[in-house]
């Protein structure tokens, strides 16, 4: 096999797409050097394939080929397309940020009336003024990985979400990504949430596809700075159409006596990535990182996270649930670090699998590297099919076989999205279970 | 017509056999108690009875209301008026007991052909039957059997009971692992639903169950038959003198 070959026709293939959108692309001067280096980063190395330790499940240069070039902005009819997607997947209450073919679109977003302590721009705004502490955060993440440093190099458009210390707001946000386009088209985005000292906040997103999408690539990174003492409840929900690629990044830092819950959901995407950096970096802090995977078909989703212990005296927990049925593959590669001076770190990580099928696959990586030696940390993962003894008790309470499967499934994956703060939230990634569970049926 | 005929039931598990020709008749309104050493064939009985998978009948049959058991998935068995209490109430994690309990009389309803359940009517009736047991709230909110004791599982066992209203109900051991008043509790839920219809079948060790659930009939079994059968005095026979002559004589 002529890998050097490869690697140059994907190569050459992206270099036309970046010189194609360098126009489209926001920011001068600083900017504009970063993504160029970015995107030679890229160049090198090209799409992660096998050989790569971190990307050894999700081999991209098999499972993606290629980047597709990037969407055009949206026209009136994809934006009325779009609109009916966001009010289809709206969550009660939040307020709405939409983007649509990774542009964002204020007409279908709430932007008025914000909170005092709220502001909220687009990337494109904040790349194109003169922000220089706010461009090194959103340039934070680190390029060595090529999934990052393509986003680096293509960032279009995004959220840049500022929340003023002391501001815990009551109104969750809710960052909606659309694809309307019915051409094969990829959309690059970033958004930086940042919460100042004891600021609080609910983060949604989604994924989702509008009518007449085709085969889309989401290429999205998140920076998630968490100040001291602040807390911030995280949900996202990937429910992109079955032929799309959702690669997506996370950098979260978090500072002293901070708090930080997430979950993600995968029942959508033919093929996802979902790489998360978690960095402890603030004493006394919790991380609860939680995810379900629900994959049927050929669908093929992996959860990356890593979670690095700097400091003493935190704890993080990880809930990792995937429920596999016909040929689909899931993957949950989880790192923990425990640095030498993490003394005092409570550490938990548990991930199950559960296989539907003959044919399903999932590979479960659990990774500890502690180098502290006051600490308390543990790691446990199963892979299996539903338990006998529990069909069993069910189907003799009156539950057809596929009804005893679908409680005890919504049991499995329960236990993760139990952790889900946000009463409204949780309900909603139950609905969502539900729904996944009534088509299996 | 009887509700329950087994007839010279025989059933395998993997090479061996554990039933060998056992028959027991039950009708509306009776309960029987069977009573037998362990190892003597009692709780696969019930478990056949229910439709455990995992049991090979290898001769006999086994009529509900006339009809062939044998022939009818577990749920269906359920929907049509078999209920097993297990020994060993399985725990299910992330299943709140509410949720369970809806979707499962629900499931027999609409197998019998009914209308569901509404949730008002539907909570009123749990919150009603759960108070009469002793069952608190919030452990109608926990996950099914989630961190209950020997004595709530059972209890949560008689709330189904009490919920679906079966004609068939099989008590399997209810009163392994519970102290005396537990077990009081537990029997007078039972007693409240014995009524001219339905049916019980009470499988016990011991006779201390038989104080509070007084049997009309009481069978013993060893060695996976049917030994001898009689009326409520057999079972203080029993505590008198033990099971080991039964064992000579099956």
């Amino acid at each position: 096999m002529n890998l050097v070959l490869a690697k140059t026709d994907t190569g050459r293939a992206i270099s036309d797409i970046f010189a194609v959108a360098r126009d489209r692309l926001p920011g001068a001067g600083k900017i504009a050097d970063a993504r160029r280096q970015a995107f030679e980063s890229y160049e090198r190395a090209g799409l992660p394939h096998r050989r790569i330790e971190d990307w050894k499940y999700t081999d991209l240069r098999v499972l993606m080929r290629d980047v597709l070039p990037l969407a055009a902005a949206p026209d009136a009819a994809a934006l009325k397309r779009a609109e009916a997607a966001a009010k289809a997947h709206a969550v009660e209450g939040a307020r709405r940020l939409v983007l649509v073919d990774g542009v964002f679109a204020p007409k279908l977003s709430d932007v008025g009336r914000l909170e005092s302590g709220l502001s909220i721009r687009t990337l494109r705004d904040v790349l194109e003024a003169d922000d220089a502490a706010l461009h090194a955060q959103l340039l934070a993440p680190d390029n060595s990985d090529a999934m990052v440093a393509l986003n680096s190099a293509m960032m279009t458009d995004g959220l840049v979400i500022e929340i003023a210390d002391g501001t815990a707001l009551t109104q969750p946000l809710h960052i909606v990504h659309i694809a309307s386009s019915a051409q094969p088209a990829a959309m690059f985005t970033r958004s930086l949430l940042k919460l100042g000292k004891t600021a609080g906040a609910t983060l949604v997103e989604s994924y989702i596809a509008a009518d007449g999408a085709k085969s889309y690539q989401v290429h999205d990174a998140l920076v998630l700075a968490i100040g001291d003492g602040a807390r911030l409840d995280h949900v996202r929900l990937v429910e992109d159409g079955r032929d799309a690629f959702n690669i997506s990044s996370s950098v979260v830092t978090l500072g002293t006596r901070a708090h930080f819950n997430t979950f993600g959901m995968t029942s959508g995407a033919g093929v996802s990535r979902y790489q998360a950096v978690i960095a402890v970096a603030g004493e006394h802090s919790r991380v609860e990182t939680n995810g379900v995977n629900l994959l049927n078909g050929r669908q093929h989703a992996d959860s990356t996270l890593f979670l690095d212990h700097a400091v003493p005296n935190c704890s993080s927990r990880e809930i990792f649930r995937a429920v596999v049925d016909d040929r689909a593959h899931s993957v949950f590669q989880g790192r923990i670090i425990v640095r030498p001076k993490a003394q005092k770190t409570d550490a938990k990580m548990m991930t199950r699998a559960l296989l539907l099928s003959d044919e399903a696959e999932a590979d479960n990586k659990p990774e500890l590297e502690i180098f502290a030696d006051d600490v308390t940390c543990g790691h446990g993962a199963t892979t299996g099919a539903l338990d006998e003894s529990l069909l069993f008790y069910l189907r003799a309470r009156g539950l057809s076989e596929k009804e005893a499967q679908a409680l005890l499934i919504q049991a499995f994956v329960g236990e993760a999205i139990e952790q889900i703060a946000n009463d409204h939230l949780r309900e909603m990634a139950i609905a969502t279970a539900q729904r996944w569970l009534e088509a299996r049926a | 017509m009887s509700l329950l005929e087994v007839k010279n039931l025989q059933v395998r598990v993997e090479e061996r056999e554990i039933l060998h020709g056992l028959s027991l008749t039950v009708n509306p309104g009776e309960v029987h108690a069977i009573m037998g050493p362990n190892g003597s064939g009692k709780s696969t009985l019930s478990h056949v009875i229910a439709g455990k998978p995992g049991y090979q009948v290898t001769g006999g049959e086994i009529l509900f209301k006339g009809e062939d058991l044998l022939e009818m998935a577990p749920d269906v068995r359920a929907a049509k008026g078999v209920f097993l209490a297990f020994q060993y109430p399985v725990e299910i994690p992330g299943v709140a007991t509410m949720n369970f309990l809806r979707t499962a009389l629900n499931a027999q309803r609409k197998a019998r052909g009914e209308s569901e359940y509404s949730t008002p009517d539907f909570l009123k009736k749990v919150r009603e039957v759960a108070a009469s047991l002793n069952i608190p709230q919030d452990m109608l909110r926990r996950g099914v059997n989630v961190g209950f004791s020997g004595g709530e599982k059972k209890r949560n066992e008689i709330l189904q009971m009490a919920l679906f209203q079966p004609s068939l109900c099989i008590l399997d051991e209810m009163d392994s692992g519970l102290d005396i008043d537990a077990l009081r509790v537990a029997a007078d839920g039972v007693n409240a639903l014995r009524s001219p219809e339905r049916a019980m079948v009470v499988i016990t060790h011991y006779q201390r169950l038989l104080n509070y659930i007084v049997p009309d009939v009481v069978h013993v079994m060893s060695k996976g038959r049917v030994v001898k059968s009689g009326g409520k005095e057999l079972a203080l026979e029993l505590e008198a003198s033990g099971y080991a002559q039964f064992e000579d004589a099956a």
